[in-house]
């Protein structure tokens, strides 16, 4: 009897855990078949450096949303990650109890607030801001007010997982430095940093993963005009004042009008972002896994 | 080997739902299409005639209360391959119907119900009042591109548009910009009329089309040859820019959907038409 139940759970379990994998495999199969015309009418090389979309002339280029895509993503990343690892380093090190309790639940609120609510913001908030900066060309609709809107997005996510691999750094590690004379600041950034890292390169990944595939936020505030994002000025920075369009913004803003050939290039651009995001997942795995050992080699 | 029975099972019924998926909704538009006469209407298509649609139809389930008319949204492009592929009874369209989909659907029957007019808008800060149509294509090709090469200020001109596929982008450009010209590809795309009409209103020197149903204050109205995008105008022939709505059946309509069409537009129905704010037929 004990023995049935237990072989029952166990393959009720097994059926939730494999469903996943269904679910995936199932997902990428129909993505994949939808997109076949695409990738035989244009061919996918084609596809992949082309830079004009223009699906009415038959011109299906993604180049310049892969290069809108990674811009918004590595700007993100650039303002996000810092404030994250600040917020996660100053939690897990530096606050004191009660000063935690009101910072953690309000970084956590910000994960729990819709996308749409951050696109509206960005859109009436941010995107006037941005039109202050007195650039030809710049309308606050750009990369700049997307990375931002992406920043703030990205951060309870970096900041918790960061926060708990942080706190899961053995307590003898910083006695022991402290013990060694080492002052506070030089523990946290010489021996919890450092012993925390796997956990904190995946929190980053974990958020790349989640710039990459934000939709509705971006669309709102990024412009979705099909063009290489370039440099407004002389000054390189001044490409973030260019407006774009990211992958998932290209499929949910045509996506109701399309037919024929122009909806199976738009799965195709979902098969694009999907290898995107396999390729950010698994080069995080190999990171991970160099880490570790790099760490076990010490 | 019981657990690899039960996940091969689960594995086949996913795939078999996900196989059988385009059946029955052949089966339904079959069986709709035999049955018109139990009277159930199904109309699909552009977005701008959606609402004129909808209270068209309730009009006539007033009268017929037998009827029943479900009219949903999905843009024009959807509404031509609806009612070409019979998933729909009605396809609508916000513009004209492309020789490429005459030749995909040939059976497909166009019916224009009501007109509606496209403003060039801008924001209000924009001191420009009146451009000619080849300004206009000038501008939202991205030839102009500052308010002082059209009589304004020195001012960018940033052009906002909808995305591609749109029924109003498409009668705009077919309207405006003709065969050679295409949209600027730096204009900013929103994929509603109501983030157009935000985007023009909110962005320093913007310059917009918007169906006449969706002007507001927010924005100021530019003529075009002289002319005020107003109904009257349209009606006249000295306004430009607009475009027929259409409901697209494919093969001459019987039936149900015969008696909703003429009601349509017959006076009754195009008196709804122009309470609507959409301009009649003739």
């Amino acid at each position: 009897m004990k023995n049935r139940v237990e072989n029952t759970m166990k393959t009720v379990l097994m059926i939730s855990a494999l469903s996943s994998v269904a679910i995936v495999f199932l997902i990428g199969f129909f993505t994949l078949k939808e997109s076949i015309p695409a990738f035989q009418g244009i061919g996918p090389l084609n596809m992949l450096t082309e830079k004009v979309w223009r699906p009415g002339q038959e011109a299906y280029g993604i180049l310049a949303m892969i290069a809108g895509s990674g811009l918004v993503t590595l700007g993100s990343v650039l303002i996000g990650v810092p404030l994250a690892l600040g917020c996660a380093v100053f939690l897990a090190e530096v606050a004191p109890r009660w000063m935690a309790g009101i910072v953690r639940p309000s970084v956590e609120l910000l994960a729990g607030i819709p996308s749409v609510v951050y696109g509206l913001f960005g859109m009436v908030v941010l995107v006037p801001l941005v039109r202050g900066i007195e650039v030809a060309g710049n309308t606050g609709f750009g990369l700049l007010s997307a990375s931002v809107v992406l920043a703030v997005m990205i951060l309870p996510t970096i900041a918790s997982v960061a926060e708990s691999s942080l706190r899961s750094v053995p307590r003898s590690y910083y006695n022991g430095s402290l013990a060694l004379g080492a002052t506070r600041w030089e523990t946290i950034w010489r021996v919890n940093i450092p012993a925390a890292r796997s956990g904190i390169l995946s929190a980053v990944v974990l958020g790349l993963g989640r710039a990459l595939g934000e939709t509705i936020a971006m669309i709102m505030v990024i412009g979705n005009s099909v063009i290489m994002p370039k440099a407004l000025t002389g000054n390189p920075l001044s490409v973030f004042l260019s407006r774009a369009r990211t992958l998932t913004g290209n499929i949910a803003v045509e996506i109701s009008y399309a037919t024929g050939v122009h909806e199976s290039a738009l799965f195709a651009t979902g098969v694009v972002l999907f290898i995107l995001i396999m390729i950010v997942n698994t080069s995080a795995r190999g990171l991970l896994k160099a880490s570790l050992e790099g760490g076990r080699r010490r | 080997m019981k657990t690899a029975a039960i996940l091969s099972t689960l594995l086949l019924m996913l795939a078999a739902a996900c196989g059988e998926q385009p059946e029955p909704v052949a089966e339904d538009a079959g069986a709709d299409s035999t049955a018109a006469l139990s009277g159930e209407i199904s109309v699909v298509g552009s977005t701008t005639v959606q609402p004129l649609a909808e209270v068209l139809g309730e009009a006539f389930e007033a009268l017929n209360p037998d009827v029943t008319i479900i009219v949903s949204g999905g843009g024009s492009s959807v509404g031509v391959k609806s009612a070409g592929d019979g998933s729909a009874q009605i396809g609508m369209a916000s513009r004209h119907i492309k020789s490429s989909e005459f030749e995909e659907f040939p059976g497909i029957v166009v019916h224009t119900i009501a007109n509606d007019g496209i403003a060039i808008v801008a924001e209000p800060g924009v001191t420009v009042d009146a451009l000619t149509m080849d300004q206009c294509r000038d501008i939202f090709s991205g030839a102009v591109t500052n308010w002082n090469q059209v009589g304004g200020p020195d001012m960018p001109i940033i052009v906002v548009s909808r995305e591609e596929g749109s029924g109003t982008r498409g009668a705009f450009e077919e309207l405006v910009l003709g065969e050679e010209a295409l949209m600027a590809e730096s204009a900013i795309l929103q994929p509603s009329n109501g983030a157009v009409r935000t985007t023009c209103s909110t962005t320093p020197g913007a310059v917009a089309y918007l169906s006449f149903g969706y002007l507001d204050p927010s924005v100021k109205t530019i003529s075009v040859d002289g002319a005020e995008p107003t109904p009257e105008n349209v009606a006249n022939g000295s306004y430009p820019v607009s475009r027929p709505l259409n409901m697209i059946t494919n093969g001459e309509p019987e039936g149900v959907i015969a008696a909703w069409l003429s009601f349509i537009t017959s006076e009754d129905g195009q008196a709804i038409v122009v309470a609507e704010g959409y301009l009649p037929i003739n």
